[in-house]
């Protein structure tokens, strides 16, 4: 087999499962790439090149033996540092965790690994999440495959970049306004944002506790439908985890089919504020869709336009509280602590000391969105305004089975642009933020180069609440056709490094 | 009296409680804390048994370890629901749990999970009754709230001079206790108990305490802590408006919610009466001294930043549910203590003392092993009591049980033992020594009733004291009390001591 | 909605436990300022008849079972502890009387 780094997982899980190559091969093939080229990508805080080949050799034991495998036994992993792995690195991205290993898996890790999937490290990311472009990271920024003087998105920049870079064929995000759906459209990859409760939270460092959504990245719909599969479902330690069958997201993602669905275009999620190519390739996929059968029709949105608004209030005051127990007493940095300095001074200083800008920024905002008299008028508000969007998204879904905008309204920017300027970060995700406020399903899917700057341009499409399949039978058709039209994946196209 | 110290409303002398109460009314208000009895804590599956070595009762939610998630204990709520019950509250159909936002570092996740707004159980009330120079007085104090949250890590303060935290170097934190279940009563202000608020606020605990206990879902041990009391206070002069209130914690007895409250009226009074005023603020109550002293002032109320808690999901109890829940409820202390005293035909003065021995359900379970209540009650709170409190044993630790009484009283009734052999029956029983009948076999404790036997002790009696014969023979009769006396020793006690005199008398042919 | 001042901030960051330097204080003020203004436009929305959503997906009484279950050992809960001592986590002095 060609460039085992260039196949694609269900190839790979294949290839592996029939002896054409074992999965230690395949690790080692992906460790040579990330030894080779996260030097100038830096997707990677931490390689498990130890656990992976030992992961690897289990898979290959199993192979021999003839021992039932997992649905992508052998296939490599890039996990967002967010999520806890036992014994391993963890650490959202910040100072003030470093070094500090967990004494237990998250379940998405214990799936996976139930699943046979080798892990090969943990991936970079904005500093406990916040953020659209990775340069919050504590450890460096992330440069985007396609432009290494680019941005890859963000929070899950790393996991996106990796994919990107033919690090790994499969990678693990978050999404808490549009953590995995951003950074795979400017990165030319698939990413999908569960319905909330889909795939269990335990064992993700939380952002924002009532947006927060672990989920599946790749570089085709197939590939991540699978690990969708692999990871989703009801776990008992996720109060929040939805109690139900998931739907069948792996059939959808074959069946890829989009006659007689109903498309609704989201008027405020389009036009002025978008980047000219971005509107353009958004604008000729809904052609390709028309023409695959699918029925265009165009819906309202009227409450978006505060949706910005809603979630910077709702995760900074989730992030304020949850992010409170990194106080320098139990785990990860201390700070201050000279034997005169009174506990509240180390806590202080402690958390001065391993908190970026960002983060603080979020922590102050939120502190005074849920303070005493101020309560009212930002959280309550804010939660109405959630309501508002909700209502909103259930009156489109009764016109239209699925719902579709531009994933963001730029290609990837220039590193060091938007860093002092929060707003404008922010924007970035004005197109993502609904759904995690409604707490419905989304994917981002690439859909071509934007004309001006040859950047990947991503597609958005949202379906109802644990409707997900819906993503990959929409997903997987435009993927198809665009896939007839170019011969290969956009990502194909990607510079060689 | 000294004004020293005015502005933060401490007084070096207090006026005594008469004086106090006599320009005051107050009101009080009692936060009580009970850790539930559930196996597991409030939102991991860590054991909550208490003692246990330091940090070996932890897991990654209850350390509050990042990514780790909370799942409600489903007993913590049944039990919560059920004190709901017992107080008479109304149980919402559907409540959050909320974050209490603040750092402690016995606090892992430094929030603590609580109910803010949306109580599971509220409005509900419990009768008490104090004494009064005019007998029995009936209370009845409204109960605001009663919720659901955790209970934090314990400190240990080390260094410095005392162990206490002030002039402590460092503390160390122990999380066994972190994360099991704790439930919160609140009463609404109690208004109107004049002289009697320190009474009232104890009779109140001790009741509550009673029903937690008859529950089943709590030891309610004030002393190991798994019941804790905070004792809101302010004073007024009659027909005022309500005054500034102080909270006083670390209440840890049953008498120290009555001194408590009785040291706060005291210190309210005497710095209103040398022109202070009283500030919003914590206290800490002392044991030793009786007295509180200052903690934190509230004037800068603290800001906990309350929210609804995204981890975990509403509670919406099933009116079903809370119907099934209320056939689980055990007769409420009040009305059993009726009951007993009417079944038992004993007065409530009796029946306190059969509770404080913790005595009730013994005899309980001795009458209903068939035994005279009368006779259930002298044996448990007569011989068995004292060597119980000799042994620093509690009753039922004893090794008797119910059915020991029933054969000891069935023995007695056929005169083969009398009161006299049957403690040594039950010194036998608490030694270890066996069943009822291998006792009294061991050691050979059966009455002497052979009459010949008898005879021939009481010839030996009198044969070594005539002078007291002749006194009996001349009539003198009470004077039989010596040579009865002297039979019994003979025979060790196993004798029947009336038998012992008919048989004297008929012998020198005396007649009473 | 008014604007947020310096010693505002000074609150917050204590209540934060955030030890931010002075010319922190006055970057922040003046962000959270801008960001504020630009969030202060949800209160355009009269909602008083509309319920707030806490949670995004309707789910009531999700419960355990009142089953012990294992926990982790206390070397693995002491193992990333800044400071440990005689089986407990060690802590710097506490000032407040609690
Ligand atoms: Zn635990």
């Amino acid at each position: 087999m060609n460039d085992l780094t260039r196949q694609s997982a269900a190839v790979l899980a294949d290839a592996i499962a029939s002896k054409e190559v074992t999965a230690v091969e395949v690790a080692q093939a992906h460790l040579d790439r990330i030894a080779a080229v996260d030097g100038k990508v830096h997707a990677f805080l931490h390689v498990t090149t130890d656990s992976a080949l030992e992961q690897a050799r289990a898979v290959d034991a199993k192979v021999a033996a003839g021992t039932p495998l997992g649905a992508l036994a052998g296939v490599p992993l890039g996990l967002k540092d967010v999520l806890a792995m036992k014994g391993e690195p963890t650490t959202a991205g910040s100072r003030i965790l470093e070094g500090w290993r967990p004494p237990y898996d998250s379940t998405v890790v214990a799936r996976l690994r139930a699943a046979d999937i080798v892990i090969l490290g943990k991936t970079n990311m904005d500093e406990f999440a916040m953020g659209s472009s990775t340069e919050h990271s504590a450890y460096g920024p992330t440069h985007n495959p396609w432009d290494l003087d680019r941005i890859p998105g963000g929070s899950g920049g790393g996991s996106a970049a990796a994919l990107a870079a033919f690090e790994a064929p499969l990678a693990i995000g978050t999404d808490t306004g549009g953590s995995i759906r951003q950074p795979a459209s400017v990165t030319g990859t698939v990413g999908v944002k569960p319905t909330y409760g889909g795939v269990s939270r335990y064992g993700q460092i939380a952002l924002a506790s009532s947006l927060d959504q672990p989920g599946p990245c790749a570089r085709s719909v197939l590939d991540t439908a699978l690990l969708h599969a692999a990871i989703a479902g009801h776990d008992p330690r996720d109060s929040t985890s939805i109690n139900a069958a998931v739907p069948d997201v792996v059939a959808a993602a074959k069946k890829a089919d989009v006659r007689g669905m109903r498309i609704g275009v989201v008027t405020e999620l389009m036009g002025e504020g978008y980047q000219s190519g971005v509107s353009q390739r958004y604008s000729e996929s809904l052609d390709i869709l028309r023409e695959l059968g699918a029925e265009i029709v165009e819906v309202s949105c009227p409450h978006f336009e505060y949706a910005l608004g809603a979630y910077y209030l709702i995760l900074p005051s989730e992030a304020s509280s949850n992010l409170a127990r990194f106080d320098g007493m139990r785990y990860g940095l201390r700070a201050g602590d000279d034997g005169k300095n009174s506990v509240e001074q180390v806590m202080a200083i402690t958390r001065e000391a391993g908190f970026g800008p960002e983060v603080k920024r979020r922590i102050m905002l939120g502190t005074y969105a849920l303070s005493s008299g101020y309560y009212d008028a930002y959280y309550g508000q804010a939660q109405k305004v959630r309501t508002l969007i909700t209502r909103d998204f259930n009156a489109a879904f009764e016109k239209a089975d699925v719902l579709v905008s531009p994933t963001a309204p730029t290609t990837a920017f220039k590193l060091g642009e938007k860093l002092d300027d929060p707003l404008a970060m922010y924007l970035n995700d004005v197109a993502t933020i609904p759904v995690n406020l409604a707490g419905i399903g989304a994917m981002s899917l690439p859909i071509g180069l934007a004309p001006e700057d040859g950047l990947p341009v991503g597609m958005q499409i949202m379906a109802p609440a644990m409707a997900d399949d819906r993503l990959y039978l929409a997903g997987g058709a435009l993927e198809a056709a665009l896939i007839d039209k170019w011969g290969h994946l956009l990502i194909e196209e990607a510079p060689s490094l | 009296m000294s004004t020293q110290n005015m502005t933060n409303g401490e007084v070096d002398v207090y006026l005594d409680y008469d004086e106090a109460i006599s320009g005051y009314d107050p009101v009080i208000g009692l936060e009580t804390h009970v850790e539930l009895g559930t196996k597991s804590k409030m939102w991991c599956g860590c054991s909550t048994n208490f003692g246990a070595d330091s940090n070996t009762q932890v897991c990654p939610v209850c350390l509050g370890l990042p990514g780790s998630m909370p799942v409600v204990n489903r007993a913590a709520v049944e039990s919560t629901i059920r004190i709901g019950l017992a107080l008479n509250c109304t149980i919402a159909d559907w409540c959050r749990f909320a974050r209490k936002n603040y750092f402690y570092p016995d606090m892992p996740k430094d929030y603590q999970i609580s109910q803010y707004d949306e109580p599971l159980c509220f409005d509900g009330y419990l009768d008490v009754t104090v004494e009064t120079p005019d007998g029995p007085q009936v209370v009845r104090v409204e109960i605001e709230r009663v919720h659901m949250e955790e209970d934090t890590g314990k400190l240990t303060h080390a260094g410095g001079a005392t162990g206490r935290i002030h002039g402590a170097d460092y503390s160390l934190v122990d999380y066994n206790r972190a994360g099991i279940p704790l439930i919160e009563i609140v009463t609404k202000p109690v208004t109107g108990t004049g002289r009697l608020a320190p009474e009232v606020a104890r009779a109140y605990v001790t009741e509550l305490r009673n029903v937690i206990i008859a529950l089943g879902v709590s030891d309610a041990r004030m002393e190991e802590g798994s019941m804790r009391c905070d004792v809101n206070l302010s004073i007024a002069k009659p027909g005022a408006e309500w005054g500034t209130r102080s909270e006083t914690k670390n209440v840890n007895s049953l008498r120290s919610v009555e001194r408590a409250v009785r040291s706060e009226i005291e210190r309210q009074a005497s710095v209103l009466n040398n022109g202070g005023r009283i500030i919003q603020e914590t206290r800490h109550f002392h044991e030793d001294t009786g007295r509180s002293t200052s903690g934190r002032s509230k004037e800068q109320a603290e800001d906990y930043r309350y929210f609804p808690e995204p981890d975990l999901v509403p509670v919406a109890p099933s009116r079903e549910w809370v119907e099934e829940l209320r056939a689980t409820m055990p007769e409420m202390p009040a009305v059993k203590r009726a009951r007993l005293q009417a079944e038992w035909n004993i007065n409530e003065f009796e029946l306190q003392s059969l509770a404080n021995a913790g005595a009730i359900e013994l005899v309980e379970a001795t009458i209903a092993a068939g035994v005279d209540s009368a006779a259930a009650r002298k044996w448990w709170t007569g011989e068995l009591l004292r060597v119980a409190n000799d042994t620093g044993v509690e009753l039922e630790s004893l090794s008797v049980t119910p059915d020991d009484i029933k054969q000891v009283e069935a023995l007695i009734a056929a005169g083969s033992l009398n009161d006299k052999l049957a403690r040594q029956v039950f010194d036998g029983l608490i030694n270890g020594e066996g069943t009822v009948d291998e006792v009294v076999t061991k050691r050979g404790l059966a009455v002497v009733s052979d009459d010949g036997a008898l005879l021939a002790a009481i010839d030996e009696a009198l044969a070594a004291a005539p002078d007291v014969a002749e006194k009996i023979k001349s009539g003198k009769i009470q004077a039989a009390g010596a040579i009865v006396g002297a039979v019994m020793k003979t025979t060790r006690g196993q004798a029947d001591a009336a038998k012992v005199r008919t048989l004297l008398l008929e012998r020198l042919g005396v007649s009473e | 909605m008014t604007s947020i001042t310096r010693p505002e901030v000074a609150h917050l960051a204590r209540l934060a436990r955030l030890d931010l330097a002075p010319e922190e204080l006055d970057h922040y003020a003046e962000q959270l300022d801008v960001i504020l203004q630009s969030v202060a436009r949800i209160s355009e929305v009269a909602a008083d008849d509309i319920p707030p959503m806490s949670h995004p997906i309707p789910m009531v009484n999700v419960f355990r079972d009142d089953v012990v279950t294992p926990g982790i050992t206390r070397e693995e809960a002491l193992g990333a502890a800044p400071a440990a001592e005689d089986d407990r986590f060690r802590v710097p002095r506490i000032l407040d009387e609690e």
